[in-house]
């Protein structure tokens, strides 16, 4: 088991132009995306975006209609689940009630042939790496949550499977044990170094627990990326939405200036940074909070009244409400204004993104 | 899971075989209704509905049936109330005392009656000592017998049902009556009995249906009063086929007018909601009178319940004429089993009832097991018409079903999908068979709706094949619901009487008609004997089947 990705990046786990329909209806569209070896990547999506039938397809359970899988070199598209040689943690873990802990780690290794005292080893060792050692006797059901989740991750990575899925593996931990959880998975996954795919509906999870997240929406990927770049560089106004807070506002694009160009929106002219997606005409802004600037109010400036303050400690969440009653939401030090101020609000050059207007 | 041509193919051919030996005979039985080898003729359904005692028949079965559903559930709702919701000692032996006639063969319960309370009975043998009467004081027979018969072994629907609903009844769902301000009175009327109503009906129409299709109790209590199904079986008996057949598709007919009224009924479907189902603990009695008053009025009912059962251990340990004019039996020995056990004649049928009962529950159990996985796994394409051939039995009553074998296997025409397997040895198997189906499908279904697939998957995942996941985790996970379908199977054939009557022939008499002949012989002592030996072999089985189930999974 290496934990080192594979230098200069030959993909180990490669989806092609998947395509699944259930009745008419397209769950995953055209999915694309390669996976490095020893790489944590999170499909990303709301219910119903297609990431669960993607992680069903990369399983097996699911055939898909169009597309091609591969691991290593090797097709696999229409190898059955049970020749992949993946492992994969359930949402409800899927822990065997008949078995107890040993039983459950030790079904996997049997059907690889391991028998004796080498199985014994083997089950002690995966107990052991996720911190469970001498459980083998234990049963399912004296177990606590955070247990069952890590005898369900060491019953699948037992067998030294060679991509690890894992379907929304938090979802059913106490929120309080949920970020510590976080981290020790990624630790633990980046020792043993297995690629790993995971599903999620939670852009926090995502975050903390994947190299890369891969935004599914509809059926169909949106972006793909590590952390920073879909924060800093959404490719559309769905990443923008899903990933982190945003402001929307209409505006129309007057002219494009080298890498700038220059907008009007609600009577006032931003100067913004340009991308190549846009031309002259109807476009939609869309801001993060802490990308815009308040400022003291004036007649060539977006002009607002601070509506309320949510406090969070470190920073403010000001709600500004513009003349045309649209509410704009703005991260700013906490006692830089009082509710009931008239402030003016400026944009700056990180975090404001420009997309073509989307007809409704 | 992927959809195989084999399975599809599977599928298909479970549903020919399932439809040949479940819809067809009924089919045959409507066709032989107006068909003679004459040609087409409407003869025998114009006697039928000329025919005063016809109607007379077809009407008492209907009444018998509506009356039988009303006392029973006013035996059982009650009971189940007081069970479910009061503290009092010795309540759990009581709540299985209780469900003990749903596990009884019917037979037994109508013999166990008849030895307590008929003629020459328990209670008539006491009452002629202590008023020094010649004659017997009574005569168990005719409708109010019936009657008395269905209301003592079918309350036992409602009591189970009602308890189970109240088990499921959310009890926060009451708490948020009773902060709305609802009296006791009030949340009974609006909210306790409109919830139960799903679990109040379920036990209505089984009940409708077993009274309807009962054979034992207006067989032997009946006397002059005639009802379908002793119709039936007694024009089958005077040769007249034909009519037979329109008496058997009569009875049909009503049993599924029965089915759809309720079907049509619960339309609205399940009204337990998103609630959580944690049963409302029982609450402790606390004013004095009703603290001594409601389990002395369980116990006394409880009692009164089982006497029957009890009288009839009490009889299989008389002998043979000792037993004349006392209050109660002056000599008591176990003799009549040494005659079960050493008389190969006698031995025989429990032999018979044994290898029959298991080979029809073993056939059972492996169908309903190749029917779950095709319906709820490969989800074939016949998965809802496979469900629906499985449950048809059920709404048809077992006489019906026993001449509709009786007349598709009496007649070799292989051509038609018919053999001659009357008089043989497995014609009865194979009635029994079709008469667990139901029970046995339902019981495995249901285990296998509760399964998690993703139990499965993860098998999957780890490497298992598809056998090795079914034999170290679907079948392991299906123990309970196999260990149920199994032995309520088994219960059911094994104590058949109303399907033997008609298919038995002398080689396959099973314990059910030896029981009959031993009382025709007044071997009363060894009838008795026969009756508790059933009850056992029942009783282990269910013991049995209830360890495993409790074994398997914590």
């Amino acid at each position: 088991m290496s934990a080192e990705p594979v230098a200069g990046g030959a993909d180990f786990l490669v989806l092609r132009d998947l395509e699944k329909r259930f009745d008419d209806h397209r769950a995953v569209d055209q999915v694309s995306l390669g996976i490095r070896q020893g790489e944590i990547v999170a499909l990303l999506g709301p219910s119903g975006s297609g990431k669960t039938t993607t992680l069903r397809l990369l399983a097996g359970f699911e055939r898909p209609e169009r597309g091609t899988l591969s691991v290593a070199g090797e097709d696999i598209t229409n190898t059955p689940p049970v020749a992949r040689r993946f492992g994969m943690v359930f949402q409800h873990y899927a822990l065997f009630p008949h078995l107890d802990v040993g039983g459950n780690i030790a079904f996997g290794l049997e059907s690889l042939g391991v028998t004796g005292s080498e199985l014994i080893r083997r089950v002690a060792t995966a107990l052991e790496l996720v911190e469970l050692g001498g459980f083998e006797r234990r049963r399912i059901s004296q177990l606590s949550g955070g247990q069952q989740q890590r005898v369900a991750l060491a019953r699948a990575l037992a067998p030294e499977p060679r991509v690890l899925l894992l379907d929304e593996p938090l979802s059913n931990l106490d929120p309080s044990l949920r970020e510590r959880t976080r981290r020790e998975l990624r630790a633990l996954i980046q020792r043993v170094g297995t690629t790993t795919v995971l599903v999620t509906h939670e852009q926090e999870e995502a975050f903390d627990l994947a190299d890369r997240v891969a935004v599914l929406n509809q059926g169909r990927l949106e972006q793909v990326g590590t952390p920073d770049e879909l924060y800093a560089v959404p490719r559309t106004p769905f990443v923008a939405r899903f990933v982190g807070r945003t402001n929307e506002m209409r505006a129309t694009l007057v002219a494009v200036e080298g890498d700038r160009c220059r907008v009007r929106l609600a009577g006032v002219e931003w100067s913004l940074p340009t991308n190549a997606a846009v031309a002259p005409g109807p476009v939609q802004v869309l801001a993060r909070p802490e990308a815009l600037g308040m400022v003291a109010p004036g007649p060539d400036r977006l002009t607002g009244k601070v509506l309320a303050r949510r406090f969070t400690g470190a920073q403010g969440f000001f709600t500004v409400a513009l003349g045309d009653g649209t509410t704009i939401e703005v991260a700013a030090d906490p006692w830089a204004v009082r509710v009931g101020d008239r402030v003016g609000l400026e944009p700056k050059d990180r975090g404001v993104h420009l997309f073509p207007h989307e007809p409704a | 899971m992927s959809r195989g041509r084999g399975s599809q193919w599977l599928g298909a051919l479970v549903a020919v075989v399932l439809a040949w030996i479940v819809v067809y005979p009924l089919f045959l039985v409507f066709v032989e209704g107006i068909h003679t080898p004459g040609g087409w003729t409407l003869e025998a359904v114009g006697r039928f509905v000329r025919e005063r005692n016809e109607w007379g028949a077809l009407w008492a079965s209907c009444w018998i049936s509506l009356a039988s559903v009303a006392l029973s559930a006013l035996i059982g709702i009650p009971l189940a109330f007081l069970v479910a919701r009061y503290h009092f000692p010795g309540r759990r032996v009581i709540s299985g005392i209780l469900a003990l006639p749903a596990v009884l063969p019917p037979l037994v319960g109508v013999i166990a009656f008849l030895f307590l309370y008929g003629e020459t009975g328990f209670a008539a043998h006491l009452f002629q000592y202590v008023f020094h009467l010649e004659e017997a004081p009574w005569r168990l027979q005719g409708p109010g017998a019936v009657l008395l018969v269905h209301a003592y072994s079918m309350y036992v629907y409602f009591y189970l049902f009602t308890r189970a609903g109240l088990q499921r009844l959310d009890p926060s769902l009451l708490e948020a009556a009773a902060t709305l301000g609802a009296g006791r009175w009030r949340m009974l009327r609006r909210v306790v009995l409109p919830l139960l109503w799903p679990a109040l009906g379920g036990a209505g129409l089984l009940t409708f249906l077993t009274s309807l299709a009962s054979f034992s109790a207006p067989y032997i209590f009946g006397g002059g009063f005639r009802v379908m199904t002793t119709q039936i079986v007694s024009t089958r008996l005077n040769g007249d086929i034909p009519l037979a057949m329109v008496e058997t598709f009569a009875l049909t007919v009503v049993a599924l007018l029965g089915l759809a009224l309720l079907r049509h009924s619960s339309r609205n479907g399940d009204r337990s909601g998103g609630s959580k189902g944690v049963a409302p603990e029982p609450r402790r009695l606390r004013t004095g009178i009703s603290r001594f008053l409601v389990p002395t009025a369980v116990w006394c009912l409880a009692v009164f319940l089982i006497l029957p059962h009890l009288t009839l251990l009490l009889v299989s340990f008389v002998p043979r004429g000792t037993w004349t004019l006392e209050a109660v039996p002056p000599v008591y020995s176990v003799g009549n089993y040494f005659t079960l056990f050493q008389d190969p004649v006698r031995l025989r049928p429990m032999v018979t009832s044994l290898w029959m009962a298991t080979a029809a529950t073993v056939f059972a159990v492996a169908t309903a097991l190749v029917v779950a996985i095709l319906v709820l796994r490969r989800r074939v394409r016949v998965a809802a018409l496979l469900e629906t051939l499985l449950e048809v039995p059920w709404a048809v009553p077992g006489t019906v079903f026993a001449i509709a074998l009786a007349t598709m296997f009496s007649v070799n025409a292989p051509l038609a999908g018919r053999v001659i397997l009357v008089g043989t040895l497995v014609i009865l198997p194979l009635a029994y068979f079709v008469r667990s189906l139901p029970i046995t499908g339902r019981a495995i279904l249901a285990g296998f709706r509760q399964l998690d697939p993703s139990l499965e998957e993860a098998a999957a995942t780890l490497g298992a094949s598809r056998w090795r996941t079914l034999r170290r985790v679907t079948l392991p996970l299906l123990r309970p619901a196999i260990a149920a379908g199994a032995s309520l199977a088994f219960a059911t054939a094994f104590g058949d009487f109303l399907t033997s009557v008609i298919l038995y022939t002398y080689d396959t008499r099973p314990i059910s008609l030896e029981i009959l002949g031993s009382l025709r012989q007044s071997d009363v002592g060894v009838a008795a004997a026969y009756g508790v030996m059933l009850m056992l072999i029942s009783g282990i089985v269910f013991a049995l089947a209830g360890e495993r189930a409790g074994g398997g999974v914590a």
